[in-house]
């Protein structure tokens, strides 16, 4: 999951950002510390040969020099941020060999569903995609919010119930990778792992053949049986897509958000005249 | 008849809360039974609990941050154990106790330990530094003072009625909406928030009046201490920014309670709105935070240097700059949230514009070291570790207002790593930097240097031990609030950060070592002529602790570090004559604030718990209190004359020596 071993173009380019950000910002911070320690240690009291002005206390070109680094510094970081802002924009296609693959991508409490309408198939925790091509997401959320994030493939997106955030990934090299929610989303929320696996294209055009074979259905009635509810899947089920509408019937609550928590005994017990629930 | 309140709030099966709880309940009660055995009950009910005098007040609200200080910090060990220990299995606390931990442990540390430290020292330092008798509102004060600690008392009874939130110190919705939080955890979370939030929002009246109206003779803002300055961004920020945490958490008590739709899913909620208007206050927040830790460093800088503060007006453009500009940065919160380009990187500059101000001010705090005579007294010490510990902070702050690397970042623990840098690197050191610097102030003697010191030492490398390793995890992609996780490289950074913490708590026992070592040598420490530091301000003008009435004759200020020129004068003029005594009048004390206070925490627990008879009785309560209040009589007493000039000629005695040394100290 290491950041800096990017599998992607896009981790690879956040990941160039990230390091010359830092570098820049370095090229002031270890002069700035080396200075403090080196004004600390001689100006100390004891060291009869420092310098001692009692009253000084002005000096128009330092205060120049003292507003120019750090200004010169953000004008450069600035511009860093502008166009990286704009050439990493979530929403923006991203070149590839193959077809692009849409993949959509639904977080529920405490699992990932992903959906290949294209391929009218569905996994539970598990997203298997091709090498090379280029990946558009369409995420939502069942019910609270997630964040969807591969770290090895860059940039993650939040997933919020009603509404479709955009994000488009490439995977350049053949091999597991591991995703996860970046969101706090409740007790279940530390297993909200999947895996991800990048695989050459004859082999995604298999596992589409394969998957779509699968005497598993994905509907909105299973949807509602045995996804919405809240829980931890120990199996990463894959389904055969029969019904292409359902990440729009989710995304346009068409189907209720998630329930929540059932009743424990000890909310059972409360439910009283003054409970709203 | 008691609402939702029944046996099963106690959590019976839960053996670390209860436990805690119990030990806890034993401390307080045997504390209570001792105070009034021993006859202190008339003298703390006299002196402190209904005091309006505003230095009692400033060590009630610092000592109110010490005690919630531990019991962040309890959390902070057990979420350091738990996440070493949670390796491919399931540690020793389960997620639904997990989760109210790390969301009690921000909560506790923003808003009852950071905002009650740095509240508490402007309320005990600015009058004095102003040079006058008393804050503009004195029993406002107290009122503001105690519904911050009905705030805390609340969040604690959370440990053993009931539970705390499971969300997050901040409670995104829909997450924290009835229908996935059906418990009453983040109802503790939204009334002690409600309640203490107004005790900040008076506070910050107060204090924002006081140095605007209220300031000695000759007093103008160009010669005021630059303390008081980031006192004023600081409050400033208060009143603009702590309306919109109330009305947004009112919204979400809506939603909870009468079924309203604010950040529902459904009904035509909008949760991003939520995150919208938190951050709206947050990010304020975290400069009404640091801004007086600025403030701080800069008195203490100046004074253990021997030297004026290099480049006042540029601290002064600074401060305000930062005051402006922190209110239209909110968004970096969220960048990966899906906004387009052109507002992520619009905000992301802005962000980083905020970076400029804080630069000068370290370069100002470096040249102001330049060419003076540095004393490596403990409050120095808190302060180059600051200086050194925060640039890094910022680096990482600025690394994440950059939108593309935030993509990578966010809400990992680098992010943690990265606002633990900024607010205990700034923050807390500030914190401490002037609870040391201004002990001998309040108590009149000083804390002793070789626990300060050791203190010092064990936070610092505590902290670079604790939030290093999480800087390094964070790049490997975990995310905050795991309870548990089955990656290996975790692992190791994981375990070396929880020995951070272990050396954190040698810094804090080093700490409560330091008090008790001081309170039992305090002859030896005693701080005779009230200016221990050779200070440069006004609050070492007075006697250490300062009489009710701070000085017998309000001085008259012709120049920056008014009572350096004094000791100067003095030394060239000799001593000046005696002045003419006049009879003083002071506030009178007040109980209204703890009423009050007494009010809001039974209104407050009642709402928590459905008990609607019980919160309308409380409320009429506390409107009865306020209508009490408004139709007092004498809300001022006396001091004669003569009480006045005994107590300045002890003073004056005391420091004559002293003043015609000055300088070669």
């Amino acid at each position: 999951m290491n950041i800096l071993d990017p599998q992607g173009p896009i981790a690879a380019a956040n990941k160039t950002i990230l390091i010359d950000s830092i570098a820049i910002m370095l090229a002031i911070v270890i002069p700035t510390i080396i200075a403090i320690f080196a004004f600390a240690f001689w100006f100390r009291k004891s060291n009869s040969r420092a310098i001692y002005w009692p009253d000084w206390e002005y000096s128009g070109r330092l205060e120049l020099v003292v507003w120019s680094i750090p200004a010169l510094t953000i004008i450069l970081l600035g511009g860093v941020a502008w166009i990286g802002s704009h050439q990493l924009d979530p929403a923006r296609p991203v070149p590839g060999t193959g077809q692009t693959v849409t993949i959509q991508v639904v977080s529920l409490d405490w699992k990932w569903l992903f959906i290949y309408p294209d391929q009218r198939i569905a996994t539970v925790n598990s997203l298997t995609v091709p090498v090379g091509s280029p990946l558009h997401f369409q995420l939502t959320s069942a019910s609270v919010m997630n964040v969807f994030f591969i770290p090895q493939l860059g940039s993650m997106i939040y997933t919020m119930n009603g509404m479709v955030t955009q994000l488009n990934l490439r995977a350049d090299e053949v091999g597991s990778l591991q995703g996860l929610s970046a969101h706090f989303s409740g007790d279940g929320f530390p297993s909200m792992l999947f895996d991800v696996h990048v695989v050459s294209e004859p082999d995604f055009a298999s596992f589409a053949a394969n998957t779509v074979k699968s005497n598993r259905e994905l509907n909105s009635d299973v949807y509602k049986s045995e996804l919405l509810k809240q829980s931890v899947p120990k199996e990463q089920a894959a389904y055969h897509l029969t019904d292409p509408e359902l990440f729009g019937s989710i995304a346009t609550q068409k189907i209720p958000p998630g329930p929540g928590p059932e009743p424990s005994p000890k909310e059972v017990s409360n439910i009283g005249a003054g409970n709203v629930r | 008849m008691l609402g939702k309140l029944s046996w099963y709030a106690i959590p019976f099966d839960q053996p670390i809360p209860l436990v805690t709880g119990a030990v806890v309940l034993v401390v307080i009660l045997a504390v209570l039974v001792w105070i009034v055995l021993a006859g202190h009950l008339p003298y703390l009910w006299r002196e402190w609990i209904t005091s309006v005098d505003h230095k009692r007040i400033g060590v009630m609200y610092t000592l109110l941050a010490c005690v919630m200080l531990l019991r962040g910090f309890s959390d902070a060990i057990m979420m350091r154990a738990q996440q070493a220990l949670a390796f491919h299995s399931n540690g020793f606390l389960p997620p639904e106790h997990y989760n109210q931990i790390f969301s009690a442990h921000g909560t506790i540390m923003i808003f009852f330990v950071a905002m009650p430290f740095v509240i508490g020292l402007m309320n005990l330092v600015v009058p004095l530094q102003l040079g006058v008798r008393d804050v503009a509102f004195p029993t406002l004060n107290s009122v503001g003072f105690w519904l911050t600690a009905t705030g805390a008392l609340l969040v604690n009874i959370s440990l053993v009625v009931g539970e705390f939130a499971r969300t997050g110190w901040l409670p995104y919705p829909p997450l924290s909406e009835l229908t996935y939080s059906p418990g009453v955890g983040v109802d503790y979370y939204l009334w002690s928030l409600e309640i203490s939030g107004v005790g900040t929002l008076v506070a910050g009246i107060n204090l924002v009046t006081t140095v605007l109206k209220i300031r000695t003779r000759g007093m103008n803002y160009m010669r005021m201490p630059i303390f008081c300055w980031t006192t004023l961004a600081s409050n400033l920020l208060i009143i603009a920014a702590f309306p919109i945490l109330t009305a947004t958490l009112a919204m979400l008590i809506l939603d909870r309670y009468l079924g309203f739709h604010f950040f529902t899913n459904t009904g035509g909620g909008n949760v991003m709105m939520f995150m919208n208007l938190i951050w709206a206050w947050g990010h304020p927040e975290v400069y009404i935070l640091v801004l007086p830790a600025f403030g701080i460093f800069s008195e203490v800088i100046s004074t253990f240097s021997g030297k004026p503060l290099f480049g006042y007006r540029s601290m002064v453009l600074a401060t305000m700059a930062i005051c402006v500009i922190s209110f239209m940065v909110w968004l970096h919160h969220f960048f990966t949230m899906g906004a387009g380009p052109n507002v992520n990187a619009i905000f992301g500059i802005a962000s980083m514009i905020i970076a400029v101000p804080t630069g000068v001010k370290i370069y100002n705090w470096l040249f102001t070291m330049f060419a003076g005579r540095i004393r490596f007294t403990t409050p120095m010490m808190w302060s180059i570790g600051f200086m050194v510990t925060f640039i890094i902070g910022g680096l990482t702050g600025v690394l994440v207002a950059v939108p593309p690397a935030d993509f990578l970042l966010h809400n990992s623990l680098f992010l943690v790593a990265h606002f633990h840098n900024v607010i205990i690197g700034g923050v807390l050191f500030g914190a401490f930097a002037g609870y040391t610097y201004w002990f001998p102030k309040a108590f009149g003697f000083r804390l002793h240097e070789g626990w300060g010191i050791a203190s010092f030492w064990f936070w610092l490398i505590g902290f670079y031990v604790a939030f290093f390793p999480l800087y390094a995890v964070g790049f490997l992609g975990m995310t905050r609030r795991m309870q548990h996780y089955d990656v290996a490289e975790w692992k190791p950074w994981l375990d070396l950060a929880s020995v951070g913490a272990g050396l954190v708590l040698a810094g804090i026992i080093c700490q409560i070592m330091q008090l008790v070592v001081s309170i039992r040598h305090r002859e030896e420490l005693r701080d005779v002529t009230g200016d221990p530091w050779d200070g440069r301000s006004l609050e070492w003008a007075t006697a250490s602790p300062p009489p009710v009435f701070n000085f017998a004759f309000m001085p008259h200020v012709t120049s920056e570090d008014p009572y350096w020129a004094m000791k100067r004068r003095a030394q060239v003029e000799g001593d000046a004559k005696e002045p003419d005594y006049q009879p003083i009048e002071m506030p009178r004390n007040s109980p209204t604030g703890f009423v009050c206070a007494f009010f809001a925490t039974v209104t407050g627990f009642a709402l928590i718990w459905h008990i609607w008879w019980m919160a309308i009785v409380a409320l009429i309560g506390a409107y009865a209190t306020f209508v009490v209040f408004a139709w007092r009589d004498h809300d001022e007493y006396e001091i004669p004359a003569e009480e006045v000039a005994r107590l300045d000629r002890a003073n004056r005695e005391a420091r004559r020596e002293l003043v015609t040394a000055a300088g070669s100290v």
